[in-house]
């Protein structure tokens, strides 16, 4: 039997993502050669979300956010049956710097296909890598997010489950163990 | 839906519609790869392919060589006229002494009828079929499909006529099965003589008469005369033919709507279209083509995603 615990709730949520984006404009500024590019499925939620808190921040409209599918660079497709979704990059990622966005960082091999499904698009000048939860005890590869929503800290065994407005209804992060 | 229900593509009578809509939705995803500035991807990169060509071909063989290169997968070509077939070695022993130098998957074409499923029974590698006599060809009706759900946004209730040699062509029996199982009503029209005898068993409309075909289409898909599979005369000549069955600008402008005109290659301009109508705003010809490349890719890579 799963037994939910809750992570971030409505309220913290929002907090979070607040906070995220401050923290992006600490170093980015105005995003003028800064792009934003979430990885499908799941991370396009946090990354669109942080678009629009960005561009109401910032009182500015162009901010640029891509979806990217990572379905046929990776390296388990013949274990796991996948499905590819769209990969919608409408801007020009040569020497931009380009902020990876995903929901959850858990054994680092999503982002490291990620990556090489990105180089597919240009040579993009710095690669950063947000994070709304990091299962830090988890990784196979060194992989780590420079910013990041919560660290929790996980057995393989136990699932993260984020949950959006925009599908589920409602803003909410639970850890779901098996004990 | 995330598996085909089968090993192989041996024609498309084995898949059912969820199959078929799987491979046009992860054909969706290749289309917009092949048009990145670098338009390969790794997926295949452990798997090596052999096509196999005991026939002639240009674009089938061009298209699903540059659909396993864009995969990553290592691939070798054969073909009959440059092998020890001709010395008389059989088909089964060709391809098992190819798969002893480890190859994962076939694409075959073969001048026999069945030649991919006979294969499949006694070779343990994936068999893509890719034109087995007068019998089926797959990857064409799939191209076929993707482009008109492309063009007009979906197949299903849609009206398509297949125009031509009936007789002898894969690309419309392998189209009949396609478009009947994704919802759409097909009607054949040709000569009489260039009809397969039990084609109402398929349950599609039959028409002699081009214009009335036309004026109930919404897409027409043109053949080409098979000439080199027809042993006998089947039409007193290719005029008449023409004549009667030939698609030209006049006629096709005459229509009470703007239908879509496909066809699926090599083009005999002059006989089965006219090179001013192959070349209209309303023929998706080469859109056909590019579509062969993503629709190839997906079955590879959904074939080579099965355990």
């Amino acid at each position: 039997m799963m037994k939910p615990r809750i992570i971030l709730d409505n309220k913290h949520f929002e907090i979070t993502v607040t906070r995220l984006c401050y923290q992006l404009i600490e170093v980015h500024n105005d995003f003028s050669n800064t792009v934003i590019i979430g990885l499908q499925p799941r991370g396009i939620y946090l990354a669109t979300r942080i678009q629009k808190k960005l561009q109401e921040i910032l009182k500015k409209k162009d901010i640029k956010c891509g979806s990217l599918d990572i379905t046929f660079y990776r390296d388990d497709f013949r274990q796991k049956e996948l499905v590819p979704n769209k990969t919608n990059i409408d801007f020009i990622i040569e020497g931009k710097n380009v902020i990876m966005v995903d929901d959850v960082l858990f054994t680092g091999r999503t982002i490291r296909a990620g990556l090489d499904a990105m180089l597919a698009f240009g040579r993009p000048n710095d690669v950063e890598l947000l994070v709304l939860i990091d299962r830090r005890l988890s990784r196979h590869l060194p992989i780590q997010a420079k910013y990041i929503g919560k660290v929790i800290d996980s057995i393989s065994s136990e699932k993260v489950k984020v949950e959006w407005k925009e599908t589920d209804g409602a803003d909410k992060v639970t850890l779901l163990s098996n004990d | 839906m995330t598996k085909l229900s089968t090993k192989h593509l041996l024609g498309i009578k084995e898949l059912n519609a969820d199959d078929i809509n799987l491979i046009l939705s992860t054909a969706e995803s290749f289309k917009e790869v092949i048009n990145r500035p670098i338009k390969k991807v790794p997926s295949l990169r452990d798997i090596t392919i052999a096509n196999l060509f005991f026939e002639n071909s240009t674009r089938t063989k061009l298209s699903f060589e540059l659909a396993e290169k864009r995969l990553s997968a290592d691939v070798v070509n054969f073909s009959a006229a440059a092998s020890s077939v001709k010395k008389g070695e059989t088909l089964i022993d060709t391809v098992n002494n190819i798969l002893a130098m480890k190859v994962d998957m076939v694409v075959m074409r073969h001048p026999n009828p069945g030649a991919a499923v006979f294969l499949s029974k006694h070779i343990d590698a994936k068999i893509v079929n890719a034109g087995d006599g007068a019998h089926e060809h797959p990857t064409q009706a799939l191209l076929d499909a993707f482009s008109i759900k492309e063009k007009l946004g979906s197949i299903k209730g849609k009206k398509i006529a297949i125009i031509g040699d009936i007789l002898h062509s894969r690309v419309a029996l392998s189209n009949i099965f396609c478009l009947q199982k994704l919802g759409a009503q097909v009607m054949v029209c040709g000569p009489t003589t260039l009809m397969p005898k039990y084609i109402h068993s398929l349950g599609v409309k039959v028409e002699h008469d081009l214009r009335k075909a036309l004026e109930w289409c919404d897409v027409a898909n043109m053949l080409r005369i098979q000439l080199e599979r027809q042993d006998i005369k089947y039409f007193p000549s290719l005029r008449e033919y023409t004549m009667l069955f030939g698609l030209n600008k006049d006629l096709l402008d005459s229509l009470s709507k703007k239908i879509v005109v496909m066809h699926p290659g090599p083009i005999n301009r002059g006989v089965e279209i006219t090179s001013d109508v192959a070349d209209s705003a309303q023929s998706i010809i080469l859109d056909q083509v590019e579509n062969g490349v993503a629709v190839r890719m997906a079955v590879l890579f959904l074939l080579a995603g099965r355990v």
